[in-house]
């Protein structure tokens, strides 16, 4: 036996175990490796998408031990011509568009800033993703409190730049000021993940590309529209895909900074939906209503995955 | 935009998938938009015919 730690497992092996696995085709060794991960796809993904589907046909409520009765497409019926419904969407549809503009703007210029060679660059780059690695639960607490129009941080620096009174103003008190005031949270915490994606598409553009331009006389601005746009413009895509779905979902932070409120102003789907599965109880209702919801993500998730080959392909 | 309607009728990817793309875009829209109910009614409906127009005509020829 030879002193190699590998030759050595192999001779520990038994020997009907050894024939047992020589004896496997490779087709069956990859379905061995393959097989675990389908297995739990299928019993943590598929299996509950199939089973909220085939509740959102009926009247089930968890809290209630008489069986489901089917009922076609009554929950749908409902949902759609709901008017607090509508409210809901139309309110994640402005929380989502916000969000996405200012952190793709933010982000962009930020890790074109970033990607400049200057002293201090990476200690920056650190202190600008820290708010990314907070909990959401811990960030929609501490904005509470940097809210708050007496003691908050953000009225005093509201008032230093504008003049307007700090006391005189409550941003998640106020029903026009608070859809903003999470659109503000959300920004500040998710923008440093944009940058970073930005950043890393910045970086993989070869300076060569640029020595080029400059040689052909392109002058800064046309070399920004000309190359730095569309060869980042697939990890922008990319961010503006996650954030897109994280937002669409987004519970936590709202949850914790305004409760949906003042009256239903911020009350996205996902407080919406909750507040149907796990306070009023309505299960097949809810069912329902995530059914809505994962076909609207899902489509949209498909054309922008298509739009973002396109765009690598380019 | 002959070429999108024979796509069409030839069963071509491209124009199929363009049409679902469309029915998808739409469907959101009515579905967040703060005009008119009915448009947010019919939202549902019209997202999932072209989800899964999509799903099947991305298996389409070229």
């Amino acid at each position: 036996m030879s002193g190699n730690p590998i030759d050595r497992i192999a001779t520990a092996t038994p020997a009907v175990m050894a024939k047992r696995v020589r004896g496997l085709s490779d087709r069956a060794i990859a379905w061995l490796f393959v097989g675990p991960s389908i297995v739990l796809l299928l019993a943590v993904n598929i299996f509950p998408l199939i089973w909220t589907i085939n509740l959102s046909f009926t009247n089930f409520r968890a809290n209630r031990l008489r069986d489901a009765e089917y009922i076609g497409l009554r929950n749908y019926e409902r949902i759609l011509t709901d008017t607090d419904t509508w409210q809901s969407m139309q309110a994640t549809a402005n929380f989502l568009f916000w969000t996405i503009f200012f952190q793709v703007l933010i982000g962009f210029a930020l890790a074109y800033l970033i990607n400049k060679k200057f002293k201090g660059n990476d200690l920056w780059t650190t202190i600008i993703v820290l708010p990314m690695m907070l909990s959401p639960a811990v960030v929609g607490n501490f904005w509470t409190f940097l809210y708050q129009p007496q003691i908050g941080l953000f009225n005093y620096v509201v008032e230093f730049f504008t003049g307007i009174d700090s006391s005189s103003f409550s941003m998640i008190g106020d029903v026009s000021l608070a859809p903003w005031s999470i659109v503000i949270v959300d920004t500040w915490m998710w923008t440093p993940f944009v940058m970073l994606i930005c950043l890393a598409g910045l970086r993989s553009i070869p300076d060569s590309i640029y020595e080029a331009a400059e040689c052909d006389r392109a002058s800064k601005w046309r070399q920004f529209w000309t190359l730095t746009v569309p060869m980042v413009l697939p990890f922008l895509m990319l961010a503006v895909l996650f954030r897109g779905i994280e937002n669409f979902k987004m519970f936590d932070l709202v949850v914790q900074l305004t409760g949906g409120g003042p009256g239903s102003i911020t009350t996205l789907t996902s407080i919406d939906l909750k507040r149907e599965a796990f306070e009023k109880w309505r299960t097949g209702y809810a069912s329902a209503y995530a059914v809505i919801l994962f076909v609207t993500v899902f489509g949209l998730a498909s054309i922008y995955v298509k739009a973002l080959n396109k765009v690598k392909e380019r | 935009m002959s070429g999108f309607f024979s796509g069409l009728l030839r069963f071509r990817r491209g124009a199929w998938e363009m049409l679902a793309t469309i029915l998808i875009g739409l469907g959101v829209f009515m579905l967040m938009q703060p005009f008119w109910m009915l448009a947010f009614t019919y939202s549902f409906i019209v997202t999932l015919v072209g989800t899964v127009m999509f799903i099947v005509v991305s298996h389409f020829p070229e």
